[in-house]
């Protein structure tokens, strides 16, 4: 079921957005309904073709292994999201999971939800790992099954249909006491990945961490993430997805979006409502309503990205 | 130094004994004192705690989340803790000892060790 942007606690949350018949649509462009032009992709046919059609979908916080209250089934909402995503009448190309993959990086976990992922009909799959999946000592039960594509370093980009990919990893360089954080190797690699690169060309980034501090006193962010948005700000349409604390928080900056999905799991409180970012008890016919997934089109009219979020009751 | 873990079912006296048979001591002692710290709502309780050299420290999770202890010298790691599991960790020399939990960063604690 799509979200109700009539409730007027979310008004005041959304900049901008547009209804249409998939259900409520934020148009990811600086200011209000202002278009983003794409770039001149260097496939312009490729680029044209895709235009209607979902690009990615962005899945969160699987949390496999969980199995309290909050939700005794997180086996179960995962097969349903997935069921949701296979569903859809136009197969995204690509699926982005934003980390917290298992809950306790476990290699059964990982097994299971590796099971569960490759029921999905869109077959290409780029993650980043979340805090949840790099507990194990020597951290090799994340990269053993998803390090390949970044040479275990945790970040890499791609390009898809004229559009940059940037995964990034914000949870290997815990600081006692801080909030997540990129490193500077992250940073220099940035640079070099952004280096002669067209400012009309549209950037995704994704990592698990917010990318912007959302609340500090539960470490909702990003220390060192000023150095990379900096990088950023010269290019004309950027889209921050990021997952962790289970449920959406936005924040638009110029040409600048910044996102939160909500988790498959189960959902957190507010920021500051109880003691801490842990596992929050909902009714279970209300548990629905608050699990679900993040999808990005390309629009024709007028030609921009834009994000809807659906969940999965 | 050794450390232990236990699952949710065995408590401080079981983890003591696992120190025990797996110190390669062959004289039977008394299982040493541990000392406790509760991890709960996203916190080391108490935050700072004073023992002996030769004590041992227990942290039990009592939160719905998992979480860690994680030496900030890499001295000792618990990896992930569930609900109701515990670590124990012995702390032979006197010293300041920070760790963090790794998942999330922001809980800190010290045992200060005389």
């Amino acid at each position: 079921m799509p979200d109700d942007p009539t409730i007027p606690s979310r008004r005041n949350a959304l900049k901008c957005l547009a209804y249409g018949s998939a259900g409520t649509l934020f148009v990811l462009a600086g200011g209000v309904f202002t278009p983003v032009d794409l770039a001149q992709a260097s496939n312009e046919e490729e680029g044209a073709r895709r235009v209607g059609k979902p690009l990615f979908v962005q899945i969160s916080d699987t949390h496999i292994g969980f199995n309290k209250e909050a939700n005794p089934d997180v086996n179960g909402t995962l097969a349903q999201t997935i069921a949701l995503v296979n569903g859809m009448a136009e197969q995204p190309a690509l699926i982005i999971h934003t980390g917290d993959i298992t809950h306790l990086s476990k290699p059964s976990e990982f097994d299971l939800a590796q099971q569960l992922l490759g029921q999905l009909r869109a077959s290409e799959l780029h993650t980043v790992p979340g805090e949840h999946d790099t507990t194990d000592p020597s951290v090799s039960e994340y990269f053993s099954r998803f390090g390949r594509a970044s040479n275990n370093r945790g970040y890499y980009s791609f390009d898809h249909a004229g559009v940059h990919f940037m995964a990034l990893v914000n949870v290997l360089q815990f600081k006692p006491g801080g909030l997540g954080t990129l490193g500077a190797e992250q940073l220099a690699w940035v640079t070099e990945d952004l280096k002669g690169r067209s400012s009309s060309t549209p950037i995704v980034v994704f990592a698990h961490m917010p990318l912007w501090t959302i609340y500090e006193p539960w470490g909702w962010g990003t220390g060192d993430a000023d150095q990379l948005v900096s990088q950023l700000r010269r290019f004309g349409s950027v889209t921050v997805l990021n997952g962790h604390i289970h449920q959406i928080v936005q924040k638009v900056e110029g040409h600048m979006t910044f996102h939160t999905a909500r988790s498959t799991a189960y959902p957190q409180p507010t920021a500051g409502v109880g003691t801490g970012p842990g596992p929050l008890k909902v009714p279970p016919e209300s548990l629905p309503r608050m699990l679900g997934i993040s999808s990005v089109s390309v629009l024709a009219h007028p030609r921009s990205l834009a994000l809807t979020d659906t969940t999965i009751g | 130094m050794s450390s232990a873990r236990t699952p949710s079912a065995l408590g401080p006296i079981a983890a003591a004994a696992l120190w025990l048979i797996g110190s390669g001591g062959t004289s039977w002692a008394a299982p040493p004192e541990s000392k406790q710290i509760i991890v709960r709502d996203f916190m080391f309780q108490p935050m700072s705690l004073t023992i002996p050299a030769g004590a041992s420290v227990t942290w039990t999770n009592r939160d719905d989340e998992p979480h860690s202890v994680k030496s900030d010298t890499a001295l000792f790691a618990s990896g992930a803790l569930d609900t109701n599991e515990s670590y124990s960790f012995r702390f032979d020399k006197p010293g300041a000892y920070h760790f963090t939990c790794s998942i999330h960063p922001r809980m800190v604690g010290t045992i200060i060790v005389q």
